[in-house]
């Protein structure tokens, strides 16, 4: 029955837009089209196509003798790497090009900091509480409405919770550094996001880069960042631009190119010149997205907090690390809970202005914005005058503390200890752990290392083929040669088979758990904060509990990457879930489909763009975090990079980075969702394929 | 042509920001020195009168041993001299690229991370000076937990690990016995040891000193086997009993070739470093910093009060301060 029934139902849902969901799912989706019949039919052409390569690198597992990317063909990086960083230590306080240029930059950001913080000190914790609190209710658009109320709430409780934790001179600094950040980020990602935007060609040219600014591990960059601009505030905020203005420039880019031609034409049929159709429609109509992506570029700079603070930015980020070096986990959570505790104020402020932007209610013209803008201004003065100047309030007093290190780290014993090993029946997480890395992770890797290079190389480019057409293929398969010719082919196949690992266990969950969801908005409700938690809690927090959990190795390194990928991935799979057209649905049941039927006939398969699109974040965000597992004994390039950083080798940290970087592109072109369900007029082959399935 | 427009003048926008940012940068010319006091307000009188330092940068790097030194140094040099001390948390090698361009002015415990990287500051650039011994001596070596070696006293030399390498398999070391390494930044000679001595084990690598202290403590709790790079003084020797393998004895002839070490690690009298302007022109904070010293006891004693004991790192110097008159007094320079 189903057989005819499917391919008419797709026809009835609408395309839909994966745009760029919640804190943690940067990289811009795209336009997904709808899943068409003729796509469907093609399948049996592909499958066709991928067991043939499959076989292929199987029989060249089993027949050839060296599988290796071959030594002479590589090229070696470390040598003139390690040159660049002898002539920089060497020439960077005589040289012009530091003088005259670089040492500005960080001078600059420097007093820009210490500016920010010395506001924040000045203000005292009145007036920042004050001004936090009444500018997010004036991002909502003020007055008594429950949204405003509910977003000021947030920030009042916020603040209130950083003070009451004992973090608030750390917090101040994280702020200060944040407002640079962010700002330096917004501007950058704007500029990129206006050439994109308006050139097609730049637009094309300047992806790959996000690409790579986005996936490059910040454990890479931040030693050629400490030899250019020295240690301290400087690398860490430049390290935090790069990361963060990606989303910015790409969701500037993407409202620039939505913009309804109608709008334009009406405003060139005013006569308006390009210069006054720019200010006057196409930003305007792109400012929701705007938002969303300075809302995005504020997310990914305050991730970036705790990372900074290796090479000396302060703040929060040290608190972490202060707490982790002693084994103290619950004073690393508490400052990891006030970095969350921001994140979610930024988060709900950003969003609301953005809601608001979106759907313009009843008084939102210049006038009615002014007022509470004006109102949150003059209680801020009121309050530095009233706490600061008047009685003196600076610092959050130290008597209105308390601590929940204690009560933390005791749950976290208990855990640990009862958890491990003994559990009756399944054995323990050590147990599984063990399992799990003989029976999948160690297979995996001497599969990959086993397969000839020679066979590697066509099956990514089959892959990518059917993902992207040719361009996806060659991204792919020059990706794969790239790491062969660093000469880091071994490692970057055992760090890929920890990615495929972790990658296998959060679709799993993943898809479970949003399913689930998807079909109990209660679970939802529930899940919501516990995403928003483990999407901006810094993953440093968490690798001590992994570690006593799941013993030192690769698979403590996978658990990590779980952890941060699977937030992303329940909340695509929720959305795309429940978005399947209620018709359809109603359709189904009515023709006596199970719920069981629905989910598997109907809400799945109409959800599959989407559910490619978790996949593809999925990718991204494990591979984000295989540095992190290099900390806990990953190894491979993730150990590479680490090692870069902490000898100051920059001919091992960078290479391992940009092998890293390869992967991300050959990850991505092959899990590129959307795509292939295009039918194009160039997919003749498609269309062959599909008449040649019985 | 009309579509060109719009790109042409795209470029045209993107080329004036770029000039702008580099006039708004360039145009000022090198008016400006590497900050000399830490970047903060302090000290930026360009030096020259001798007592050119109100504020002193001293790196901590990330083990609790280097927070004792830091908070006792901190808490004399605030209390005594009346200089402020900014406390730089970074890794000891990045704490090297501080040295260098006086955003930090001190590092009162280097293990030598960095070998090449010191070389070059001190020998090359000479940005970087000696300040003396820290007092305190650094071993490193290889460990077992106490009961594992109770049990099997063969462990405790070299020559007995080859039969006991199948007690220390683990799913990452695969066949071979597994020997635990911790930080990339920590000085190893793990590798060519193991390989030198011809022994059935794989170093595995934990990546971070959090992530080695987690599997000793579990092996301690659970009293399964493990074989670990580690070191002493550190706050967990007080809480954990750990047993010493012993290696061919440290010679200097063993070290000549790095890539063929063959024997234990040498014993490292702690060094100190400094900056080298601020050695020079650093007035009594300077002069403290190289006189301070202390031993393993004493900085054990801070670090267990900081770790055991969850005190702030200023009241365990305070009071440590206040039990030691004599050695505090011996740091201060001499008066006039």
């Amino acid at each position: 029955m189903t057989g005819t029934t499917k391919p008419s139902l797709a026809a009835r849902v609408p395309a839909t837009a994966a745009g760029p969901d919640g804190p943690a799912a940067p990289a811009g989706g795209g336009g997904v089209a709808a899943k068409s019949a003729g796509a469907a039919r093609a399948l049996g052409g592909r499958v066709y196509l991928v067991v043939a390569a499959a076989l292929f690198a199987l029989a060249g597992a089993v027949l050839a003798g060296d599988a290796a990317w071959p030594g002479s063909w590589t090229w070696d990086a470390e040598t003139p790497l390690d040159e660049l960083n002898r002539w920089l230590i060497l020439n960077r306080d005589s040289h012009p090009l530091f003088l005259y240029f670089l040492l500005h930059l960080s001078n600059n950001v420097n007093s820009a900091v210490d500016t920010a913080l010395a506001v924040l000190q000045g203000l005292g914790w009145p007036g920042v509480t004050v001004a936090a609190t009444l500018g997010a209710w004036a991002a909502a658009g003020g007055g008594t409405r429950p949204r405003a109320l509910t977003t000021a709430g947030t920030a009042l409780a916020a603040f209130a919770a950083i003070g009451l934790l004992g973090m608030w001179p750390h917090a101040m600094l994280t702020l200060a550094l944040m407002v640079v950040a962010v700002t330096l980020s917004a501007v950058l990602g704007l500029l990129l996001g206006l050439a994109a935007g308006l050139s097609d060609r730049a637009g094309r040219a300047l992806r790959p880069v996000f690409d790579t600014m986005q996936v490059l591990p910040a454990f890479a960059y931040l030693l050629p960042f400490v030899l250019l601009f020295g240690i301290g505030t400087a690398p860490a905020l430049f390290a935090t631009v790069i990361y963060a203005a990606p989303p910015m420039a790409r969701l500037t880019a993407l409202g620039l190119r939505e913009a309804d031609p109608a709008a334009l034409e009406c405003a060139r049929s005013l006569g308006a010149g390009p210069w006054q159709r720019l200010l006057t429609a196409r930003l305007p109509l792109a400012r929701p997205r705007m938002l969303l992506g300075l809302n995005q570029t504020i997310m990914m700079a305050l991730s970036m907090v705790v990372i900074a603070s290796i090479i000396g930015a302060g703040g929060l980020g040290d608190q972490v690390f202060d707490g982790l070096r002693t084994q103290d986990i619950g004073k690393a959570l508490t400052a990891g809970i006030a970095i969350v505790l921001i994140a979610i104020w930024l988060d709900r402020t950003t969003a609301a202005a953005g809601e608001r932007l979106e759907h313009p209610g009843a008084g939102t013209g210049r006038a009615a914005a002014a007022l509470p803008l004006a109102v949150t201004v003059a209680a801020t003065v009121a309050a530095w005058l009233l706490g600061r100047v008047a009685l003196g309030l600076g610092a959050w007093p130290d008597g209105w503390t308390f601590s929940i290190a204690d009560p933390v780290n005791d749950t976290v014993d208990w855990m640990v200890v009862n958890l491990g090993s003994g559990v009756p029946l399944v054995g323990g997480t050590l147990t599984w752990a063990e399992n799990f890395t003989l029976w999948v992770l160690n297979p995996l890797r001497d599969g990959l290392t086993a397969i000839p290079w020679w066979a590697l190389l066509p099956l990514a480019g089959v892959l990518g083929f059917l993902a992207g057409r040719l361009r996806s293929a060659l991204t792919a398969m020059g990706a794969l040669a790239a790491i062969g010719v660093l000469g880091l082919w071994d490692k970057s196949l055992n760090t890929l088979s920890q990615v495929l690992g972790a990658l296998l266990l959060t679709l799993l969950i993943g898809f479970a758990a949003g399913i689930a969801a998807a079909r109990r908005p209660l679970l939802e409700k529930l899940l919501r904060p516990v995403l928003d938690v483990l999407q901006t809690m810094p993953q440093f927090i968490y690798l001590i509990p992994v570690v006593a959990l799941f013993g030192v190795g690769r698979i403590a390194a996978i658990t990590a990457a779980v952890v941060y990928a699977l937030p992303a991935v329940v909340r695509i799979t929720t959305q795309g879930v429940r978005q399947v057209d209620a018709t359809v649905l109603e359709a189904s049941r009515s023709l006596g489909a199970t719920p069981w039927q629905q989910l598997r006939q109907v809400q799945l398969p109409l959800a599959r763009a989407q559910l490619l699109l978790a996949v593809n974040q999925g990718v991204v965000l494990v591979l984000a975090v295989v540095v992190v597992g290099g900390l806990v004994g990953g190894g491979a390039l993730g150990f590479d990079t680490v090692y870069g950083l902490q000898r100051g080798d920059l001919g091992v940290g960078l290479p391992a980075g940009a092998a890293i970087v390869c992967l991300g592109l050959l990850l991505d072109r092959i899990t590129q969702p959307g795509r292939d369900a295009a039918p194009g007029p160039g997919t003749g082959r498609g269309d062959r394929a599909g008449r040649s399935r019985p | 042509m009309r579509k060109r427009t719009p790109a042409r003048r795209t470029a045209l926008a993107a080329g004036t920001g770029v000039l702008a940012l580099l006039a708004l940068t360039a145009c000022g010319a090198a008016e400006t020195d590497r900050p000399d006091a830490g970047g903060q307000d302090g000290g930026s009188d360009n030096g020259g009168e001798g007592q050119g330092y109100d504020t002193v940068v001293i790196a901590e790097p990330n083990w609790v041993g280097a927070a004792a030194n830091v908070a006792v140094a901190k808490h004399v040099l605030e209390t005594e001299l009346d200089v402020t001390v900014e406390v730089r948390q970074i890794d000891e090698t990045l704490a090297w690229d501080g040295l260098d361009d006086g955003s930090i002015h001190a590092i009162l415990e280097d293990w030598g991370g960095a070998p090449e990287k010191e070389e070059l500051y001190l020998e090359e650039k000479k940005s970087v000076v000696p300040g003396g011994e820290l007092g305190v001596v650094g071993h490193i070596g290889w460990f077992v937990p106490k009961a594992y070696a109770d049990a099997h006293p063969e462990v405790k030399t070299w020559e007995g690990l080859n039969d006991l390498a199948e007690d220390f398999r683990t799913a990452e070391s695969g066949d071979k016995g597994q020997l635990l390494n911790g930080d990339p930044g920590y000085t190893s000679y793990d590798k060519e040891i193991v390989r030198e001595l011809g022994l059935d084990f794989q170093v595995v690598e934990a990546g971070s000193e959090e992530a080695l202290i987690s599997a000793i403590q579990r092996a301690d709790r659970e009293g399964t086997p493990l074989l670990t790079y580690w070191w002493t003084p550190h706050w967990l020797n007080a809480e954990v009993e750990l047993v010493e393998v012993e290696l061919p004895p440290y010679s200097e002839e063993c070290y000549e070739d790095l890539s063929k070490v063959a024997c234990a690690y040498p014993d490292v009298n702690l060094p100190k470093y400094l900056n080298a302007d601020f050695a020079e022109n650093g007035g009594e904070a300077a002069e403290f910093l190289k006189n301070f010293q202390w031993d393993t006891a004493d900085q054990e004693l801070v670090a267990q009060l900081i770790q055991g004991e969850g005190m702030e790192p200023e009241a365990a110097a305070e009071q440590w301060v206040a039990q030691n008159p004599d050695k505090v007094q011996a740091w201060l320079p001499a008066e006039g």
